[in-house]
């Protein structure tokens, strides 16, 4: 893990010419955008500020870390969502800030010649790359049921992992096993870190999880050479730390029992809490209200476009408990009974009440003036001794 | 001082208006009982648009100002070091104690889901920026603090001069919280208006809320202590204590005056004026309001006019009924949440305020009767 910077980058020297010089080599951003870009990152994750101008550093030095990715059961779902991302592009971070060595997906060479470039890369950078899984792990009869160049993917997976100096399982597949481990199971998926034990995967599910939890994963490793604080799932905590529910736009219909019954009834037309209808928000660890997919801003993610979540990045939820089943809620269960959703917008003045305020006002007026008249004008006509003031 | 001459009334208990009162507090109860197990709805006329009805503002937000004789009288007999106001002190912290104490009871019967109100004392539930909470903190202190004040009048009752020796030892420091506190949630209070907003009419929202909210407590504190003192004194035939509440009115008088000016001023500054000249509910009772507030103001200062009692009773029956009615005006009239909600209190909501006031008049005759409050004694 360590290694991963030990190619002598000394921040200090790193001048303001040196990223200006940059700024073509970063897939078309001014230099004033790459570090913006750079700050976001930072921000993503709860770091300070100035950590974006490290973040900046370590994405131009010129030994790129090599990364290595390997696909397993899955439906390039994962790989699909990275080649949405905008801030940067694609292939700014394979190009420019990464080396992308090896992915199936993406390669320009294809059979024999792919996995000959894999083998030199393992063994040149041997210790110094990163290592990405993506999909299911299949462990029955040998793993036979998903084979690249003729060998069993978890003979790939392991012998990658040999000389990696970081792992991530990206996605529900490589993170959990994913739908393929759904009962029955038939291919004995396992998830990424259960065919390699006594290793540190970095676990980053969703299905597909959002590229910006990825990316600044990867920036995090480059720039601070350790893996981003993570949970006891291994996923890190600056996207996996709160529940959906926590920050839903939804969330005020839950807590005022606005509920959509069924599709496009008039509480689902109506924008109401999806909880009823399964949603796992109230369960779900994941970041997906606050950054959103697709980069198209606020509500662009399945709550926000109407569809309960189904809780992908959660190992027992995603896949294994049914759709519609309702979420096992962790901070307050709703009540079984709300007030009626109020109609009567004030019943105004009653004659009761207007009767009874009324008879208050005048025996107030009626008592005070009484006392009034009872008293002396001055009270010291009883009390001669206080006269003296008067 | 001697202040151990304070002596229980005596006297009879179950007279014919302490009896009226009793039918009073007992429909009270009656509502009270239908509201716990039926719900706010069956009894009151509270809605989604004016969740805070006149169990808050008049149980509540009034009772409480009601109750700042303790605080106003504390802040000159203590702070100025006035001793000679110290007659007074007694029978001015009993309505506050039964201010407050049924204030915060009163809080409960609004509350819609009372059984979760234990989770305010739970420090990990705690949300130290909010004003609602600063308030029930606060208020619950000062109940606190308020029966460990009148504590002394009990001690003598039931001859515990021992403990009230021990007692005088360290009751300088509940006396200053008793001056404290009420200065941070009777300003709060005010505060609580602040985040309505435009939801509040221009004529009463302003920054300043919580300071008016203040000023005026401390003048209606003021009031009760003139009106408990001349009712009391004239109805039980005791020596008259006009002529040290007197000297006490141009203070009150200037700090009302000083009110007044910087309210106008606020306004001006605010350019405000339309408003208060409008021909709508809210300018009329703007103008009301300040009335009640100009009147007593003269009598306070005016030195002809103080000496007079009935002047001076009238001062203080304007004077509470102008505070409460700037905080009816703040708190139900300026506020307006729009989308067609109205609010008036329904009979049986009425009825229970009435009933609660009821028991805090019943309550002060058994304690006036029965305990040492009152300093007086009836003339040969």
């Amino acid at each position: 893990m360590d290694t991963i910077n030990d190619a002598g980058i000394d921040f200090a020297s790193i001048t303001k010419q040196e990223l200006d010089s940059y700024e073509g080599a970063l897939g078309g951003l001014t230099r004033r955008e790459f570090l913006k870009y750079c700050t976001g990152i930072a921000a993503t994750m709860g770091l300070p500020m100035t950590a974006g101008l490290r973040i900046a550093e370590a994405a131009i030095t010129k030994t790129r870390p090599p990364v290595i990715w390997l696909h397993g059961q899955e439906c390039t779902g994962c790989t699909e969502s990275m080649l949405r991302s905008y801030h940067p592009t694609l292939e700014a971070l394979i190009l420019d800030i990464i080396s992308l060595d090896y992915h199936e997906t993406l390669c320009v060479g294809a059979g024999k010649q792919a996995e000959a470039h894999k083998r030199k890369v393992m063994e040149e950078f041997h210790g110094k790359y990163v290592l990405v899984t993506e999909g299911g792990t299949p462990t029955k009869d040998g793993g036979i049921y998903c084979k690249v160049g003729g060998k069993p993917h978890v003979e790939h997976v392991r012998e990658a992992a040999e000389g990696a100096a970081a792992i991530i399982a990206i996605g529900s597949c490589a993170s959990w096993g994913g739908i393929q481990a759904a009962h029955p199971n038939p291919t004995g998926a396992k998830a990424t870190y259960e065919v390699l034990p006594g290793k540190t995967v970095i676990n980053i599910p969703g299905c597909p999880p959002n590229p910006y939890n990825f990316l600044s994963t990867v920036m995090y490793l480059l720039t601070f050479a350790k893996p981003p604080e993570l949970d006891q799932e291994n996923r890190p905590k600056f996207a996996y730390g709160r529940l959906i529910h926590e920050n839903c736009e939804r969330r005020p219909h839950f807590d005022a029992g606005r509920f959509a019954l069924e599709f496009g009834d008039y509480g689902h037309r109506q924008g109401f809490c999806l909880y009823k209808l399964g949603c796992k928000g109230p369960e779900t660890y994941a970041n997906c209200p606050s950054i959103g997919f697709g980069d198209l801003g606020f509500g662009a993610w399945p709550i926000g476009t109407g569809h309960p979540c189904f809780g992908c990045t959660m190992k027992e939820t995603g896949f294994n408990k049914p759709l519609h089943a309702l979420a096992d809620v962790k901070t307050f269960s709703p009540p079984t009974a709300f007030p009626a959703v109020d109609a009567d917008k004030g019943q105004g003045m009653t004659p009761a009440a207007a009767a009874v305020a009324a008879g208050v006002g005048g025996l107030v007026v009626g008592a005070a003036t009484t006392a009034m008249r009872n008293m002396g004008r001055s009270a010291d006509d009883r009390d001669a001794p206080d006269n003296q003031d008067a | 001082m001697a202040q151990d001459t304070h002596q229980p009334l005596g006297g009879e208990l179950l007279t014919k208006p302490f009896l009226f009162l009793g039918l009073l507090f007992a429909i009270a109860v009656y509502f009270l009982v239908t509201r716990f197990i039926f719900g706010l709805g069956s009894v009151t006329h509270l809605n989604g648009g004016y969740p805070w009805g006149i169990w808050v503002v008049v149980d509540v937000i009034i009772g409480t100002a009601f109750g700042c004789g303790g605080f106003a009288m504390a802040l000159l007999v203590y702070i100025f070091n006035k001793g000679e106001y110290h007659p007074l002190m007694r029978p001015a912290l009993l309505g506050g104690l039964f201010g407050y104490t049924l204030g915060g009871m009163a809080v409960i019967f609004d509350l819609g889901r009372y059984w979760n109100f234990y989770n305010l004392l739970l420090p990990w539930y705690a949300q130290p920026s909010s004003v609602m909470f600063e308030v029930a903190l606060c208020v619950m202190a000062y109940i606190l603090v308020l029966w460990i004040e009148f504590s002394p009048a009990f001690l003598e009752r039931f001859g515990l001069t021992n403990a009230k020796r021990k007692l005088k030892r360290f009751l300088y420091i509940i006396i200053a919280l008793g001056v404290l506190l009420p200065t941070l949630h009777q300003s709060s209070l005010g505060s609580l208006l602040l985040v309505m907003g435009s939801q509040l009419s221009p004529l009463w929202y302003t920054v300043w809320l919580p300071l008016w909210f203040l000023l005026t407590a401390i003048a209606m504190g003021y009031g009760i202590v003139i009106l408990e003192s001349t009712l009391v004194t004239n109805a039980f035939k005791l020596s008259s204590e006009q002529r040290i509440l007197r000297k006490l009115s141009p203070i009150v008088g200037w700090l009302l005056a000083a009110f007044l000016v910087l309210r106008f001023l606020d306004l001006l500054a605010r350019g405000q004026v339309a408003p208060m000249f409008a021909a709508d509910m809210n300018a009329l009772m703007f103008w009301i309001e300040i009335l009640m507030f100009v009147i007593p103001t003269v009598i306070l200062i005016s030195p002809v006019r103080r000496i007079d009692q009935r002047q001076m009773f009238l001062a203080a029956l304007l004077l509470l009924g102008a505070g409460s009615l700037y905080r009816i005006n703040a708190f139900l009239v300026a506020y307006a949440p729009g989308n067609g909600w109205s609010y008036f209190p329904s009979a049986p909501e009425l009825m229970v305020t009435i009933g609660v006031i009821a028991l805090e008049i019943m309550l002060y005759l058994v304690f006036v009767k029965k305990l040492p409050v009152l300093h007086g004694t009836r003339p040969a």
